[in-house]
């Protein structure tokens, strides 16, 4: 056998493995589920009460769905104009020079963060903040998990629609300069057009990512089984419902805390499917 | 990805003690165990202290209570340690009898944040009220007619409990079932309850923090947590009428009781006046007939062994000194005995 046959299978049993690996999560997510969905079916999915107590013993996901999309869509809110327009910056205002570099640089750090850090800022910094000006009175809740979480997905918004802003044919831009366009009108009538379907598909990667996130919003979001009243209430989601309840479940407790991961597994392949697609589609 | 994470974690923590028990040799032992978290600076403190002696290597995972119970029902484990006894159904689930004696026992504390208010007392009723939600605010009226002369400010209250299971909400939702008819019957005791207020702290270290950093919190904690961290903590009206601070006394006092012949009790609410009523001890499971697969008669000895010297006056004085509630004597003689009925093949290992 030569040298490149054995790579090639070398190549295609690694990437065989990761195959094997995904289903064999997403079969043990679902075999684990079953005893779960046979006490309680399709009503899991629209049950807010969590009652983890011997005997008592009644689960719905509805609260974590909610906390969940709740925090997710408010980071990625907050998200949005800080990643359009530090992209702006980078991609196009300042394109190659040092403050580009400078500021890409920081984004790209706080992706290398780890989240346990960034929940531990939100924790002692971002959260006695929030109680001083009088948001709150005690700062845990949707708001300041949810604030975490957009610095967090920032540099995933960020990165993506950097390099799909600065794929915009510099041609098309310097026709528009020449027709006489001001730089104003050359982003909205060249580059977003072009770029619009990527940007949107990085947002979309981005808000993939705050779905599951657990460590930060574990430590911001107040742990409590409730579904969320309002932007300042308490809640959780379903990341974190497994990490906190995870050690210690047993029999349908337990089912059904892999039940929430198969649904969380099954929200965020969607999310990240739609992401792609979009790309695909429109690129 | 996190969840990913969490079971590569969970599959290397099993894989570590499954291999550590095949590895177990005459020349070289090594024992596993995992469970609570609660107990944890404890035994890790003496098993570093055992393997000098002995050259028996002991690891220990604070996996949770529940976890230590799953590790050893899985086989993955020597033995399992929960704060939390196991109950007849829990027995049953097991593949092979089990024992289960205590180790030490520790108090639960009412850990608050007040600015200026240093001393704070409760009785059980005023207790279960804030945690059901009824008292909002510090300024109750139900408050400030326990504590004369302390100023409450008109904060609301923020009620902190376990988020993730644990014993030490086993301990405190027991105590509250005793306490509290409506909150027996509306939430029961456990390792995790449907708590009707209040936000979550994970881990012991999760909710000490929260409560150092949140004015107006009040929580419940493992005492090591409050003590190390200097947080204040409220005196509990105990069930003869007396208004008691946890302390090494009150709570070795609570621990005074008659012990059943299974030690399956919890000594929360303890009749005793000298006792601090939030109180628990914690167990270690191991199965009674120590030839299950291909073990050793040294692993079983070793095993054995180890948790007879944790139940020496050597290895309580280490308990003592990091704020743990050694046994009482007649606990200890009611352990050893128990260990005595554990069989390799079966005959006794111990004699």
């Amino acid at each position: 056998m030569n040298s490149d046959k054995i790579t090639k299978y070398i190549l295609f049993g690694a990437s065989l493995l990761i195959l094997v690996l995904a289903g064999g999560m997403l079969y043990s997510l679902v075999e684990g589920s079953v005893p779960s969905f046979r006490v309680f079916g399709w009503k899991f999915l629209v049950t807010p009460e969590w009652n983890p107590t011997q005997g008592d013993q009644h689960f719905g996901a509805l609260a974590f769905i909610v906390g969940t999309l709740f925090t997710s869509i408010f980071a990625l809110l907050v998200a949005i104009p800080l990643a359009f327009s530090t992209s702006l910056i980078v991609a196009e205002y300042f394109r190659k020079t040092w403050f580009a570099n400078v500021v890409s640089t920081c984004v790209d750090l706080l992706a290398g963060i780890p989240s346990v850090i960034f929940g531990l800022w939100g924790f002692y910094a971002l959260r006695p903040f929030i109680v001083s000006i009088g948001l709150s009175h005690q700062g845990f809740g949707i708001f300041t998990a949810g604030l975490v979480l957009a610095i967090m997905i920032v540099p995933y918004a960020t990165s993506l629609s950097n390099s799909i802003i600065m794929m915009v044919p510099n041609e098309l831009k310097e026709a528009a300069y020449s027709l006489g366009a001001t730089r104003l009108e050359v982003i909205w009538n060249v580059i977003l057009p072009n770029a619009r379907s990527g940007i949107t598909a990085s947002y979309i990667l981005a808000f993939g990512r705050a779905l599951g996130e657990t460590m930060a919003v574990t430590m911001l979001i107040g742990n409590a089984n409730i579904l969320p009243k309002g932007l300042f209430s308490t809640g959780n989601t379903m990341a974190s419902v497994i990490a906190n309840e995870f050690g210690e479940a047993s029999g349908v407790h337990l089912s059904s805390l892999i039940e929430i991961g198969l649904l969380l597994f099954v929200i965020t392949a969607i999310i990240n499917a739609t992401g792609k697609y979009i790309i695909k589609k429109f690129a | 990805m996190k969840k990913i994470g969490l079971f590569l974690a969970l599959a290397l923590v099993f894989a570590s003690c499954h291999s550590g028990k095949k590895n177990g040799n005459q020349s070289s032992v090594t024992l596993s165990g995992a469970g609570s978290t609660f107990v944890m600076p404890f035994y890790t403190t003496a098993f570093q202290k055992y393997t000098p002696l002995t050259g028996v290597k002991v690891s220990y995972g604070g996996i949770g209570s529940g976890g230590g119970i799953r590790s050893l029902k899985d086989r993955v484990v020597d033995f399992g340690a929960s704060d939390a006894f196991l109950t007849d159904t829990q027995m049953t689930a097991m593949p092979a009898p089990v024992v289960e004696f205590p180790t030490c026992s520790g108090a639960v504390v009412m850990a608050f944040n007040l600015p200026g208010i240093q001393d704070m007392k409760l009785t059980p009723d005023v207790l279960a009220n804030i945690y059901l939600g009824k008292i909002k605010k510090w300024n109750d009226p139900a408050l400030a007619q326990l504590n004369p002369g302390v100023k409450f400010p008109n904060l609301p209250i923020t009620v902190v409990y376990r988020s993730d299971g644990s014993g030490t909400s086993n301990i405190f939702t027991n105590y509250l079932t005793k306490v509290s008819p409506e909150w027996k019957a509306k939430y029961g005791f456990g390792t995790t309850v449907n708590w009707p207020v209040g936000i979550g702290g994970k881990g012991n270290p999760g909710v000490a923090g929260t409560i150092s950093q949140t004015v107006g919190a009040i929580g419940y904690v493992e005492s090591t947590y409050a003590f190390a961290q200097k947080i204040p903590f409220a005196s509990v009206k105990n069930q003869a009428g007396i208004f008691i601070k946890p302390d090494f006394a009150s709570t070795s006092a609570a621990g005074k009781g008659t012990m059943p012949a299974d030690t399956r009790i919890m000594i929360t609410n303890s009749p005793d006046p000298a006792a601090y009523p939030i109180a628990g001890f914690t167990w270690v499971i191991i199965y009674k007939e120590q030839n299950y697969n291909n073990r050793t008669l040294a692993q079983a000895e070793a095993l054995l062994k180890l948790w007879d010297w944790m139940l020496s006056s050597d290895a309580q004085a280490i308990a003592q000194q990091i704020d743990y509630v050694p046994l009482p004597a007649s606990v200890v003689a009611l352990d050893k005995s128990i260990l005595r009925t554990v069989t390799f093949n079966g005959k006794p290992i111990l004699q």
